[in-house]
């Protein structure tokens, strides 16, 4: 076909790649330092490819762990992904309905960045966003509750998944880097009420695009906000690779003249030293807001509507999972260091499943939202219009007349 | 009472003389015991043999969407869509030539589901005019609801690809796109003389709000601001809307009543497959920039026999589907089907449920108010209005100075909605606009109505109020409340029959 429109538009061609060092996204490459200790804290380091800087000084790769921690980590991380095989399942079986976007391949971002931080600092994510409402103070029932829709639901059950909320956590949110712009709102208070705390702005690599993200970066320098821009990169935005959506992948450098670092987001301690690194950035040196990039994965869809095979490969989630999966990363330092046996292990992933499991079933004894909250949280309680569409008897004439 | 908390909370005030239980009866009776379709409620025997030889559905007899008689399963009926317009029919014309092709026999038609017919649109599009290209967040594998599947391969990636996640980004840029002085190519039906033709996708009408900006600031009002050297004439902005049951609250929403006073814009929202090609390509080609919604359960539910060939529907123009004398109902999208519902209720309501009591009532006081005979029953007027923005008040005034009443139902929020518009537009400015400034291209000559006169007529031949059926004030439609936010044929009943009491 003689498509003038063809000509015009530049023909696609193959993306050279200059030869530089990229980032490692291996789980298990952090070494030990000196003898591991029961109690004691003890030395690794990080392999040195694990961080990329933009405008800023690389993170110490020598990092002191302990054990209590590692194997907290372990625990969480088994206990996230638990979670989310839990409502794939209660999805695939119809009891959660709607829309549900799971975490699983990305456990070492939520669990690191809890690690890193305090319980002080907020946290505002998109809709990717149940580890996180656990992590920062909810519960696993409250959030299968929320997503089974049952009044036992961290949001009551009137929001669903996305839809949950802690103290420190401003919630998923539905659309796609609208939480970016809040959460530079977020670090203002922080700043204007003069607290030593930070916030930390999640959002995907597909949300990079969105305008109101670069408008929020500009705000966020403009005023010094203490606020951590995170890239989470699990490398594809819905169907669509990075590479095929962004002019420039480095997330961390998209900040103009925001310094920006680019973390493993595979591997939970340097993820942790990442997280740790930009809270010591942005609160006690105050030099106000950093750009963190975590290279993760995504082993499942988009959402649960997407098979996530039709934009990658079978085998390219294989390899992922197989090479590259966070929580055998970690199980294989505490194993190599001799924090705890694999039965030990095992033993942890017994109970995580078990954890889960009962939530699971006590989320399910949960009724679902009664009738008349259909009509409150839309005001203050107390201020409310005197009228509201829907909650007069008249309107629902027929009904009345049984 | 377990089995319907959401209805029974709201009979409570009636608890005297209603015991709870009896609503739960009736509803089960309703789902579980009305006939599936008119031709079998004509014949209940065979209906009874049937269920003796196997369990009901699951969803109940109702009629479902798959079964509804508006949509069209035979070629003779999918040719003969009134308004419908043959692309080679209107190029003889143009050329002033003569054929067959006015005709239609030989045109061939092709069982589809609308998700389908919009894909056959669009390939159309991208084969009559080589200016047209497909753009949207996934739409190069198909788009999440297979609207778009196999139009990159088939049409090019330079011409049907992937935009990054920026709503706002993607209408923007096909306003730039559209607005580019120079037509791309030949085009033989696309141009009119327009800029490229743009065709983008946004995923979900949820996502639409921060595309709101470029699509009311700029696409609106390009035309406006320019005094008519530029346009946007190209531009279609599709994106699935209304809700499907489960979306909760950031995919379910019906945001066409915030496009109401977008002058310059075109909203127009189909029912069916058969519509859905024919409206996406007179949106395409239209001269104006349109937001074309596709009711997103009607994907798959529809399914339709559909014309294979190039062909367009009038836009600005509803259609009577069934034709009435005592009550108009205007709707469109998904609730078109509702509406089929809640009439098929009226007129055969369960037999022994409390709502044949109610019909019977109401009714009764009907035909003492009208003085219609004891074996009348009420004719419904059946409008699906089409084309939002701008709606056909013309046809709306014309079927209410013959019916006197009139219900609107949508699935949108009431309060601020296409409802409370369309009711205001009948109650108020008795004297504003006359015919001569809204003639539209494609209506009869004979039939200049004076728009004014109409209104006259159609106000002071009201014999109820207007009323409106929609979406109730809360902030958006929340997964655990979806089935009672949207109206249902229960609601539409109840509608119904208030009216036909009044």
């Amino acid at each position: 076909m003689s498509s003038l429109a063809r000509l015009r538009l530049p023909r696609r061609v193959p993306r050279i790649q200059p030869f530089v060092r990229t980032i490692q996204t291996t789980a298990d490459t952090t070494q030990l330092q000196d003898n591991a200790h029961e109690t004691d804290p003890f030395w690794v380091k990080i392999h040195e490819d694990s961080f990329q800087t933009h405008n800023c000084d690389k993170p110490d790769l020598d990092v002191k762990v302990t054990k209590t921690e590692l194997l907290d980590m372990y625990r969480q991380m088994q206990t996230m992904r638990r979670m989310e095989m839990a409502a794939d399942a209660l999805y695939k079986a119809k009891m959660i309905r709607g829309f549900c976007h799971l975490a699983i391949g990305q456990e070492a971002v939520s669990v690191g960045l809890e690690h890193g931080i305090t319980k002080n600092d907020k946290v505002i994510t998109s809709y990717r966003c149940h580890p996180l409402a656990v992590l920062r103070g909810g519960t696993i029932q409250g959030v299968i509750g929320e997503l089974l829709g049952r009044q036992i639901g961290m949001s009551h059950g009137k929001g669903g998944s996305m839809h949950i909320f802690t103290p420190s956590f401003f919630g998923g949110n539905g659309i796609v880097g609208a939480q970016v712009p809040l959460g530079a709102g977020i670090a203002f208070a922080q700043k204007y009420t003069e607290e030593s705390t930070c916030t930390f702005t999640l959002y995907g690599d597909g949300a990079a695009n969105q305008g109101q993200v670069f408008e929020a970066f500009n705000m966020a320098k403009l005023w010094d906000l203490p606020c951590v821009f995170v890239c989470e990169n699990n490398k594809y935005g819905m169907g669509t690779s990075a590479e095929r959506s962004s002019s420039n992948t480095q997330y961390f450098t998209r900040g103009d003249k925001i310094p920006g670092l680019q973390v493993n987001g595979m591997d939970i301690i340097a993820v942790k030293q990442g997280v740790e690194y930009a809270r010591k950035w942005t609160v006690e040196d105050k030099k106000g807001p950093l750009l963190l990039e975590f290279v993760t994965y995504r082993y499942g869809g988009h959402s649960m509507s997407d098979p996530g095979t039709t934009y990658r490969t079978r085998e390219e989630v294989q390899r992922m999972r197989s090479t590259q999966d966070p929580i055998r990363g970690l199980q294989r330092y505490i194993e190599e260091w001799g924090l705890a046996s694999e039965q030990e292990l095992k033993q942890i992933d017994k109970e995580a499943k078990s954890t889960v499991d009962s939530a699971v079933e006590e989320a399910k004894a949960s009724p679902i939202p009664d009738t008349k909250d259909l009509w409150t949280d839309i005001y203050y309680a107390g201020t409310e219009p005197p009228f509201m569409r829907g909650r007069e008897r008249e309107e629902v004439h027929l009904l009345s007349q049984f | 009472m377990r089995n319907c908390p959401s209805f029974s909370r709201l009979t409570t005030h009636r608890t005297v003389h209603s015991p709870r239980t009896r609503l739960c009866l009736c509803r089960r009776r309703l789902i579980s015991s009305s006939p599936s379709t008119h031709a079998t409620a004509a014949a209940p025997n065979t209906e009874s043999t049937a269920s003796a030889l196997e369990p009901p559905p699951a969803g109940g007899h109702l009629p479902s969407i798959a079964s509804s008689a508006l949509l069209k399963n035979t070629r003779e009926q999918a040719l003969k869509t009134p308004g419908i317009l043959w692309a080679d029919a209107e190029l003889d014309e143009a050329r002033g030539t003569s054929s067959l092709s006015s005709t239609t026999a030989g045109r061939e038609t092709r069982k589809m589901n609308t998700y389908q017919a919009i894909r056959d649109a669009l390939s159309i599009a991208l084969s009559t005019d080589d200016s047209a290209i497909v753009f949207g967040e996934d739409v190069a594998f198909g788009g999440v609801f297979r609207c778009t599947l196999g139009l990159a391969e088939e049409y090019g990636r330079e011409r049907v690809f992937n935009t990054p996640l920026t709503e706002q980004g993607v209408v923007g840029f096909g306003i730039g796109y559209a607005s580019m002085g120079s037509k791309l190519g030949d085009s033989t039906l696309g141009g009119r003389g327009m800029g490229g033709t743009a065709i983008a996708e946004v995923q979900f009408a949820d996502y639409i709000w921060p595309a709101f900006d470029q699509l009311l600031n700029e696409a609106s009002k390009f035309r406006y601001r320019s005094g008519g050297r530029f346009n946007v004439g190209g531009l279609t902005v599709r994106c699935p809307t209304m809700a499907v049951g489960h979306g909760g609250l950031y995919h379910s929403q019906s945001p066409e009543g915030f496009f109401m006073g977008a002058g310059g814009l075109k909203v127009v929202i189909p029912r069916s497959p058969l519509q859905a090609k024919g409206l996406l390509l007179s949106s395409i080609r239209d001269p104006n920039p349109v937001v074309f919604m596709e009711p997103k359960i009607l994907y798959r539910s529809a399914v339709e026999q559909v014309p294979i060939s190039d062909y367009t529907l009038p836009l600005g123009h509803g259609e009577i589907l069934t034709t009435g004398s005592d009550l108009t109902v205007v709707t469109y999208g998904t609730s078109v089907y509702r509406c089929e519902q809640a009439i098929h209720l009226l007129t055969h309501p369960p037999e022994g449920s409390g709502i044949e009591k109610t019909v019977k009532a109401a009714l009764g006081d009907w035909r003492r108010n009208t003085g219609k005979s004891a074996s009348s029953s009420p004719s419904i007027e059946l409008i699906d209005l089409r084309t939002i923005l701008p709606y056909d008040l013309p046809l709306i005034l014309r079927s209410l100075s013959k019916t006197h009443r009139l219900l609107i139902v949508h699935e949108g929020p009431t309060t601020g909605g296409v409802g409370m518009q369309i009711a205001g537009e009948v109650v108020s400015g008795l004297s504003l606009t006359s015919s001569s400034s809204i003639t539209r291209e494609g209506s009869p000559s004979g039939e200049e109505e004076n728009l004014a006169q109409m209104r006259k007529e159609a106000f002071l031949g009201l014999e109820a109020p207007v009323k409106v059926i929609g979406g109730w004030d809360t902030p958006g439609v929340a997964l655990q409340y979806e089935k009672f936010y949207i109206p249902d044929e229960v609601r539409i009943l109840d509608g119904l029959v208030e009216l036909l009491a009044y």
